[in-house]
């Protein structure tokens, strides 16, 4: 008998086993939220914006594992996911978004609510198509769900015309799908792995550096096993944090433009390094000329094209982390890296990571509270200093601890991200780490929090800019402090060059912001008062809170490395 | 940098063309042509492209298209055997008596038909090789003040036991 695509829709959704759903109704796809109002174990989550929703559903799909399903409607509904769509396609976050379009015989007029957002998308997405036949339904969305969870993840957009979603057709989901042009890599080149292996085996300073393959990939307890079979120190990226403990022995921290000086240097100095679902991003090699200028590099990714795209290796291996360090671990053996290690303890003794502790509340008092209070919760952060800081000093245990907007650096990404991590782990503590900046870029879904009863704890790091950007003023820019300041006025002089006693109150006040949402407000301003604040934070079990740490607007992300200079070239004071 | 072809086999499907060719433009790889057409299986289109590329980036340039959903198959033709030709037609303008032997004597040397004619033009139809026509183009624009190309784009099957590129 055949249905309508409507109801094939949900049927499909059901059969992917989708729980919650993150949609914003409209015009073009009432026919769809009107037949999830006639359906129970899909959760609906009405957020207040689109670009807060796909986020949501970025931050849902990174912490469960699962894929993100958002359904937003034509026009501005689908523009509005875009920001989402790029961030989620960089970070190879599984996403599966249904935007609703014009009927069919309407494409192309410039008929209310209609863009090409599938043209619009191409190249932010991993697949994407419009509907045009009500029998290519099904397939199309087992192709989606397919193609966002296998090799590489990433979203895939669905793009439904009105019509197709009431014209009746084949009721079947299919349960497989075959596609000729895409076959995830589900092997591994067993020679070139042992090529790789000897090589690391031969090596005298050898070192790994994982990236976020590794937490995508699930393949934390087989690194940490090599890892301590091998006695091989590691590095990460900033998507690779938490790939193996941050407090264990062989772990140095993150290498990159403001990674830990013991960690460049070792990359810089190691004579092989092997790296792990990494894409050598600029913001890891800094100047490629002088990017691990004495080493041999082994590059294992599950995706070829990121194989010596950016940094030519000497040993590709296309794999998946997981399959490739199962095999690895048939053959490690443990290596004497004791000198190497005494020389990066030593690096680590000339330039450890801290802040200066003689003038005020810093960022590292407030990570080293956090660290202190939460278990097994689970950090999103937003971008900018406060993400820095975050990812030099979280101290992290298991692979789901830190969801961070790294490929895009997308300000606005925290608080709906952690709102859409709570929603996939209700039983588990969730942190959000925001600035001033990036709150506001999506301050209107503490509404959805509230509504959502989803109790994130929201650290805000305010001092008054946008903190990454003074910062480069500050170094680079003669303190030139142009559209920076978050309380400039009108009435403020024109060559402001730092705040002092005439400046303007701030606006909004955070903590009367968030009471006016039904959420807690607690504002900090000494080291005292930390703790008690996140004690109290964890107390609410109803709403979210914002805590506002006020941080001075002088505290820099530290070291840090120049755009386009050599990672060995730090600015470490 | 030198110039490189690859056969391209593609879902027949609304976008692909786009997506394909947003890809060269969005990094930034340098298209000389592209001719697309469909295949003795109409599901599948079949694509000629021509770059200009060094190494690293032809192997980069392979490798995006095979990750491509819609991508069946990426052929590398630099250095196989191939048939290679591309249509060209050239309108010679505003010719006299004698001026029109001249473009005659051409097309006999190029191997090129005449397939139109007026009273002071010449329509010339060829099959080249595309360096071959790149030849021809420069010669008449050398000899003659109005010319008039259109030009579609080289077309490469791998070769039997023959090859001409």
């Amino acid at each position: 008998m055949d249905i309508t695509g409507r109801k094939l829709f949900v049927k499909a959704l059901q059969e992917e086993g989708v729980d919650t759903i993150f949609g914003y109704p409209g015009g073009t796809v009432t026919d769809l939220f009107d037949e999830l109002y006639k359906q129970d174990g899909i959760e609906v989550v009405l957020p207040r914006h689109e670009q807060g929703l796909i986020h949501e559903a970025e931050g849902y799909a990174k912490s469960t594992g699962k894929v993100g399903v958002c359904l937003v409607t034509s026009g501005p509904g689908a523009t509005n996911i875009m920001t989402g769509l790029a961030d989620a396609h960089y970070d190879n976050i599984p996403l599966v978004c249904f935007t609703g379009q014009v009927p069919l015989s309407l494409i192309g007029n410039d008929a209310f609510q209609e863009v090409d957002i599938v043209g619009m998308t191409r190249s932010i997405t991993k697949y994407g198509v419009t509907v045009r036949r009500r029998e290519d339904l099904g397939r199309i969305i087992k192709m989606a769900f397919h193609i966002a969870s296998t090799g590489k993840p990433g979203p895939v957009l669905i793009d439904i015309p009105k019509d197709i979603q009431t014209a009746t057709g084949p009721a079947e989901y299919p349960s497989s799908v075959q596609i000729r042009g895409y076959k995830p890599n589900d092997t591994v080149h067993v020679g070139q792995l042992k090529k790789a292996y000897k090589m690391l085996r031969g090596a005298k300073r050898p070192l790994i550096l994982a990236g976020g393959g590794i937490n995508i990939a699930r393949a934390n307890d087989k690194l940490l096993q090599f890892v301590e079979k091998t006695q091989i120190p590691v590095v990460t990226t900033i998507m690779g944090k938490g790939a193996i403990p941050t407090g264990h022995s062989l772990y140095i921290g993150n290498t990159g433009m403001h990674g830990k000086y013991a960690a460049n240097m070792a990359v810089s100095k190691c004579d092989v390094l092997f790296s792990i679902g990494t894409r050598f991003n600029d913001r890891i090699t800094g100047d490629l000329n002088e990017f691990a200028p004495k080493a041999k590099i082994i590059h294992i990714d599950v995706d070829t094209a990121s194989i010596s795209r950016n940094v030519v290796v000497d040993v590709p291996v296309v794999s998946d982390a997981n399959l490739a360090l199962e095999k690895l671990l048939e053959w490690a053996e443990s290596k004497d890296t004791e000198k190497w290690q005494a020389q990066i303890a030593e690096w680590e003794k000339e330039n450890p990571l801290e802040m200066r502790r003689d003038h005020g509340m810093t960022p590292q008092m407030i990570f080293e509270h956090v660290n202190r209070t939460f278990g097994d919760a689970i950090y999103v952060t937003d971008v900018g200093q406060h993400q820095m800081w975050a990812t030099q000093y979280l101290e992290l245990d298991s692979w789901h601890q830190l969801i961070t907007s790294g490929g895009l650096g997308t300000m606005g990404f925290g608080l709906p991200a952690a709102i859409g991590a709570k929603i996939g782990n209700p039983e588990r503590e969730v942190v959000c780490f925001s600035g001033d900046g990036g709150l506001q870029m999506n301050i209107q879904e503490m509404a959805t929090a509230v509504v959502q009863g989803t109790p994130v704890i929201i650290c805000l790091f305010n001092n008054y800019y946008l903190g990454m950007v003074r910062q480069m003023q500050q170094l680079f820019y003669g303190k030139r402090y142009e559209a920076t300041c978050l309380r400039r006025r009108k009435t403020c002089p024109k060559n402001c060059k730092g705040p002092n006693a005439a400046c303007p109150p701030y606006t909004p006040d955070f903590i009367a912001l968030a009471k006016s949402y039904g959420a807690h407000g607690i504002r900090v301003e000494r080291e005292e008062d930390i703790q008690a604040a996140l004690d109290e934070a964890r107390t609410y079990k109803d709403a979210p809170t914002i805590i506002e740490f006020m941080i001075s607007t002088d505290e820099i992300v530290l070291p840090m490395v120049k755009g386009g200079n050599a990672m060995s070239e730090m600015i470490l004071k | 940098m030198k110039n490189r072809w690859i056969a391209l086999y593609v879902e027949n499907q609304v976008g692909v063309l786009a997506k394909v060719s947003g890809l060269f433009s969005g990094k930034s790889y340098n298209l000389q042509s592209l001719t697309v057409g469909t295949t003795e299986d109409e599901t599948v289109s079949r694509m000629t492209i021509c770059v200009t590329s060094d190494d690293i980036t032809f192997e980069q340039i392979k490798k995006q298209l095979n990750r491509m959903v819609e991508v069946i198959k990426v052929i590398d033709l630099t250095d196989v055997p191939i048939h290679m030709k591309e249509i060209l037609f050239a309108k010679v303008l505003g010719i006299n008596a004698a001026e029109k032997q001249e473009v005659f004597q051409i097309a006999q040397v190029f191997h090129v038909e005449v397939s139109d004619i007026g009273n002071d033009s010449v329509l010339l139809e060829c099959k080249l090789t595309e360096r071959r026509n790149n030849e021809l183009i420069a010669l008449l624009k050398s000899k003659f003040r109005r010319i008039e190309v259109v030009r579609g784009g080289a077309v490469a099957i791998e070769s039997i036991s023959t090859s001409c590129r």
